[in-house]
């Protein structure tokens, strides 16, 4: 029985596998050092903006590359102004759309819808960014230069904060809604019927059962977006105008930390200018890498046992 | 129970662990070649775990432990210098559920095996189909569509794939989990009608929760409960004079 | 679980249906749908501009001819340098990200009980939220500058593959949690070698998923412009050498949208819609690979 079978000799097939073993953990270990290997090489190509600005790189409003200063703050804020903005005007269309496509929609129409939306994401950002120049920022002047007499600010030129919140808004929506849609289908159907056993309304049912349920993980995929807002680059540097100042309205163009490394490297002549937005784009990292922990440790601690 | 027949595999004092728990303490047995062997016992009892540290599948789970002593034809298959890949080629299993693999044909199924492990010459793989699948009694229906995806065949038929697909590697033991438990009585059946040619070839221990297969198709059983090894004999002497009352009361239909 | 629903419902309503809870209802439904109406009107308004413009310019010199080729005489030029640039970048990425993204996928599926898994699974995580520019900003210190390779189609294919792996890292991830665990079980129980049963069986049982997940993977990054402009940095000649400076199609548009030619602009929104259009083409092979098995 035995001998009509040539045995493989004892630990081939051990040695082999100790092999691959050895190739999959490296091309694992690739992925686990990756995130350092890119502070590292950041830090160190940007160290020099912060060893001459120390804290003012981060904190002082001074950027002239003219006469060699390069303090980056207004591009923090600018990030943040615009990332918030955005997330104003998403959060509540995004929730929206994925409760009309959980809750309200037949089949028959949400799967079309959900879909469309998913076009939506699929959509490059130099895509958007070239729909923002030629086509909402010239639709929206007249409500832009409307708004700036009403409330006497100085004339709008189109590209600003206000374009940039804008245009984002529409890209991080499918975002946002894709992951408060599949929360809130994972919330069980015991708890719908439960509200709707005791007489409530389906805006009831909504408010007080699936909602709470979701919560955790829409507020998880709200600061997801928040990060997607502050990393995107092309669409807003297409639209924001990239001043280098702080804006003096919501109309009045400024630039976030992507839009000035992107808008300004090709001009960037001098070493001093070149590290300023790696130093820029080190403190881009940092700021990304928080805010995703952040939307992790939101998911986990706010959700209730037994949902996602 | 065959006294003539040589010991195929032993155990000394083997015990199965998950973590810190034992779930299988102390087993002491030996099974003769070209018998087949039935193990029973109430569920949790520690069957699929035994059975499971037989072909060293059982340190695939993370934080387990064997100790004890397996012997296979006098060499411990927990030996340093042995590979668990070699004791799985050399003692096959036949899973609870049929598991063909999906993008397989039936032909594939039955030589992964050997064709994984290096061969190549096509005779000796057509040879080995044929003779496989007439050892698990399903030659006639699937011959002439060889090429045909193995989950296209009924569960029945896909379970005596299984079968044949441990066949074909030529084991010395086949480890069977409960083989007919997801199948229909006519299938079960056949099966069972199976396992005596079955055992011309190699060394059957079975694990079943049914007390009419046991008698039916072994030549010995081993009655476990809660880890432990309660009994252990000829089928016959087993079912009709057990020695221990746990094992009457168990056979007998009063608990499990 | 139904009794924490009863709960807040006790406390939000009372029993009969009022006129204002069927106004509130009815007034949320509408907004609900407002909302929707809202989200996708932008939508269609992207599509139409991006068909109707985009069309417009769109001739056989798009395709046939570069960037460089524009003249005062009336030619326009085309993308062709783009394409080509994008082509041979999205294939270096491919190499990159199918290898380390797979190949940290099996880690993370079949090697469980590895101690690195909970690290390498939180620095995937962490990947996957890094933004496009930061990758290429690595890659211009590291390679462009650090290692003194300069600009080049090679270096704008490593960051486009750098942004890829966590994408197929996560993709594959999940196809491969599908593979019931009783095959590779099948496998080891026929004395195979773990490393066998994952390529021959596993892999092979995840295969239109984890195609579906690669597909999916180089439709997001082909749409990247952010990282190229710091690695391949742009080119409006034509090359097929992948050391040179290379142009990229959503590089170009970007590019192209600053130009004072309206020539240039046209060719833009050429470039947007034929790039839109490859990706669309590229999520429904992806949907039909995944729905056929
Ligand atoms: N992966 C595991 N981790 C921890 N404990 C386990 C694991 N698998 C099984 N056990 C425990 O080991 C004991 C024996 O289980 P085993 O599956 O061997 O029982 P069994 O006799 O095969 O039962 P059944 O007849 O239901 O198949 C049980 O108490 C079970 O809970
Ligand atoms: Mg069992």
């Amino acid at each position: 029985m035995k001998a009509t079978i040539p045995q493989p000799r004892r630990g081939s097939g051990s040695r082999a596998d100790a092999r691959f073993q050895a190739v999959i953990v490296a091309l694992a270990s690739i992925v686990l050092v990756t995130a350092l290997a890119y502070s590292v090489v950041l830090l160190l190509n940007g160290a020099s903006a912060f060893g001459r600005e120390g804290l003012g790189f981060v904190f002082g409003s001074n950027w002239d590359p003219a006469n060699g200063h390069f303090q980056a703050f207004p591009f923090i804020a600018g990030t943040f102004f615009t990332a918030i903005g955005a997330l104003v005007i998403a959060v509540p269309l995004a929730l929206a759309a994925s409760l009309f496509i959980a809750e309200y929609a037949p089949d028959w129409l949400a799967n079309p819808v959900a879909y469309l939306i998913e076009l939506l994401a699929a959509i490059p950002s130099v895509v958007y960014g070239l729909w923002g120049i030629f086509v909402l920022i010239p639709a929206t002047l007249p409500f832009q230069k409307w708004l700036a007499s009403s409330l006497g600010w100085s004339a709008p030129i189109g590209p600003g904060l206000f374009s940039a919140m804008l245009l984002l808004a529409v890209m991080i929506i499918p975002f946002i809604a894709a992951i408060s849609r599949d929360v809130i289908k994972l919330v069980p159907n015991d708890q719908r019927e439960a509200a709707f056993a005791l007489g409530a309304t389906k805006w009831e049912v909504i408010r007080y059962a699936v909602l709470p349920y979701a919560r955790a993980g829409i507020l998880g995929g709200v600061i997801l977006g928040l990060g997607r807002a502050i990393g995107e680059t092309l669409a807003v540097t297409m639209v924001i105008g990239n001043a280098n100042r702080f804006p003096q309205n919501l109309l009045s163009p400024t630039a976030t930390m992507s839009s000035i490394i992107a808008s300004n490297f090709g001009e960037a002549s001098s070493p001093e200018f070149v590290s300023s937005l790696i130093g820029i784009g080190f403190v881009l990292l940092v700021v990304a890498l928080v805010v995703n922990f952040l939307a992790r440790i939101v998911i986990a601690r706010l959700t209730p046992q037994g949902t996602v | 129970m065959n006294t003539d027949r040589p010991i195929r595999l032993q155990t000394e004092n083997v015990g199965v662990f998950y973590g810190s728990k034992d779930a299988v303490r102390n087993v002491n047995v030996s099974f003769r070649s070209n018998t087949v062997n039935a193990l029973i016992g109430p569920s949790g009892c520690g069957k699929t775990t035994f059975l499971r540290a037989i072909n060293r599948m059982h340190e695939l789970t993370p934080n387990t432990r064997v100790t004890g002593k397996i012997m296979l034809d006098g060499q411990d298959v927990y030996g340093s210098d042995v590979d668990p890949v070699d004791v799985r080629r050399r003692i096959g299993m036949v899973f609870q559920k049929p598991n063909p693999f999906p993008t397989m044909s039936i032909y594939d199924n039955v030589v992964a095996g050997l064709r994984l492990a290096g061969e190549k010459s096509k005779v000796k793989l057509d040879e080995t189909v044929e003779r496989s699948l007439r050892g698990a009694a399903l030659w006639d229906e699937v011959k002439d569509r060889l090429k045909a995806v193995g989950s296209s065949l009924s569960g029945g038929q896909q379970q005596r794939l299984c079968i044949a697909r441990a066949l074909a590697v030529e084991p010395e033991i086949l480890l069977m989990d409960e083989p007919t438990s997801a199948l229909d009585p006519q299938s079960t059946q056949r099966i069972e009608d199976l396992m005596e040619s079955l055992k011309q070839q190699t060394t059957i221990i079975i694990v079943t929760h049914n007390m009419q297969q046991a008698s039916r198709v072994s030549d010995t059983t081993s009655f476990f409960l809660i880890g432990d090894l309660v009994e252990h004999g000829a089928t016959e002497a087993v079912f009709q004079t057990p020695k221990d009352e746990r094992t009457e009361a168990y056979i007998t239909g009063r608990f499990g | 679980m139904v009794t924490r629903a009863s709960q807040n419902i006790q406390v939000g309503i009372s029993k009969t249906l009022s006129p204002a809870r069927r106004a509130q209802n009815a007034l949320a439904m509408v907004l609900v749908a407002l909302g929707t109406l809202l989200v996708l009107v932008p939508l269609f308004l992207i599509l139409k501009d991006l068909f109707v413009k985009g069309f417009s310019s769109l001739n056989l010199q798009f395709f046939t001819q570069s960037q460089s080729e524009i003249t005062f005489l009336g030619s326009a030029g085309g993308f062709l340098n783009a394409i080509v640039g994008s082509v041979m970048m999205l294939a270096v990425a491919l190499v990159i990200g199918v290898i380390i993204g797979i190949g940290t996928a099996i880690f993370l599926t079949e090697y469980r009980e590895h101690r690195l898994v909970p690290s390498v699974r939180l620095m995937g995580d962490v990947l996957t939220g890094m933004p496009a520019i930061v990758v290429g900003l690595v890659i211009y210190g590291l390679v462009v500058r650090g290692l003194g390779f300069g600009y080049s189609g090679i270096a704008g294919g490593l960051s486009l593959g750098l942004i890829m792996i966590p994408v197929i890292v996560r993709a594959t991830e999940e196809v491969l949690k599908l593979v019931p665990q009783t095959l590779r079980e099948a496998g080891l129980a026929l004395g195979l070698p773990r490393w066998k049963v994952i390529m021959n069986i596993v892999l092979p049982t995840a295969r239109s998923g984890i195609i579906t997940g690669v597909i999916l993977a180089v439709a997001r990054v082909s749409g990247e412009a952010a990282p190229l402009i710091f690695t391949a940095f742009g080119n409006s000649f034509l090359t097929w050498d992948p050391t040179q400076k290379m142009s990229g199609l959503p590089l170009a548009v970007y590019r192209s949208a600053f130009e004072p030619s309206e020539a240039a602009v046209a060719r833009a929104w050429s470039g947007a819609l034929v790039l839109v259009l490859a990706i669309l083409v590229a999520s429904l092979v992806a949907r039909f690979a995944a729905r056929k098995r």
